[in-house]
């Protein structure tokens, strides 16, 4: 699959991102979405469309319009 | 039995496969924060540690991690399903866990009722079996029912998990007679999860033959959590030394320990 990124591209997509609507742009791997969202570094999941995406696939996994997206991670619990 | 009784020194469990020294899994959850959560599960000598798999807060992705403080490279996660009340929920939880962290070890804790947070014993089976089917490793969160810890035992179940009382009640062992004869019959570890209160319920669990004890509010909800976190240490210590040192039968009546002879006339 290629990659193909366009920054001078201003596009944006629709997509639900734990619960939320948001405007994110357009192109982005699941990989590009977590730094997006400046979330770097710690353990995450994620799920598009109710479907894991595998951690080994996030550079591959390309985020579309109307996507459902459910991104955890761990937290304190008993 | 459970486990083999060992020599001193040597005493280990062990679940699919993992040996732990410590008897004592803490939970990471209701702490002030993250540090002294770690500084709780340091002293309690834990070396598993249940945790909680929730969405990332978005509007604040610099909040503290768990991670950061509690290391993976230090304790052992076993990822929860606390919250869930359908097996689906479970199975889909544990799911993102496993990617997440890439550990097949999981407690399965389906509830029913939110108010007693009782668990709900068909759809833990169930999910239990679906797990079991996908390849991980399930301690199971169950009621103190022998019966039905024996049919999760059949189905696969890696560590059998009954509660003394309510998840938080903090009101201690509430069955004995059932916890120890889950402890009995069980080929698999029992763990006592959730209801111990303070250090006498720990003790107990172990006295009973349980091979460790799992406990969060009890350390958390403390005063002062350190210091309740080394007394929980000590106390699954001592019950354990109790169950294998084997303890004296009990008795009726009064039974002097001094000679009852040759008393000076």
């Amino acid at each position: 699959m290629s990659k193909t990124k366009n920054p001078s591209m201003s596009k944006e997509i629709a997509i639900t991102i734990n619960g939320d609507e948001r405007n994110v742009p357009i192109g982005l791997s699941v990989e590009g979405l977590l730094a997006h969202l400046g979330l770097v570094g710690g353990k995450v999941a994620v799920e598009r469309n109710k479907e894991i995406a595998p951690r080994s696939q996030f550079s591959q996994t390309m985020i579309e319009q109307g996507d459902t997206i459910e991104i955890v991670r761990f937290v304190g619990g008993g | 039995m459970s486990t083999a009784k060992s020599e001193r020194g040597t005493d280990t469990f062990t679940v699919a496969g993992r040996t732990f020294a410590s008897r004592l899994i803490v939970g990471t959850g209701k702490y002030k924060d993250y540090a002294e959560n770690a500084a709780a599960a340091e002293a309690a000598g834990a070396e598993m540690v249940t945790v909680a798999v929730r969405r990332v807060n978005l509007t604040n992705p610099d909040e503290p991690m768990l991670v950061d403080y509690v290391s993976p490279d230090r304790f052992v996660f076993l990822p929860n399903t606390a919250g869930c009340f359908t097996g689906e929920d479970a199975i889909r939880t544990l799911r993102l866990a496993r990617d997440a962290g890439g550990w097949s070890l999981v407690k399965l804790e389906v509830l029913s009722d939110p108010d007693t947070l009782y668990p709900d014993m068909i759809e833990t089976l169930r999910a239990l079996e679906l797990l079991v089917a996908d390849g991980f490793d399930v301690m199971v969160y169950c009621s103190d029912d022998p019966v039905m810890a024996r049919r999760l035992e059949d189905a696969g179940a890696a560590a059998i998990m009954p509660l003394g009382a309510p998840i938080g009640s903090g009101l201690g062992i509430q069955n004995q007679l059932n916890i120890r004869l889950i402890a009995e019959e069980a080929k698999v570890p029992v763990v006592v999860d959730a209801g111990v209160g303070t250090a006498s319920d720990a003790a107990i669990a172990m006295e009973l033959g349980c091979d460790a004890v799992l406990m969060n509010t009890a350390i958390a909800a403390a005063k002062d959590p350190i210091r309740m976190a080394v007394a929980m240490k000590l106390a699954v210590q001592a019950g354990r030394e109790a169950y294998l040192s084997g303890r004296m039968p009990k008795k009726l009546y009064g039974a002097a320990s001094s000679p009852d002879a040759d008393f000076t006339t």
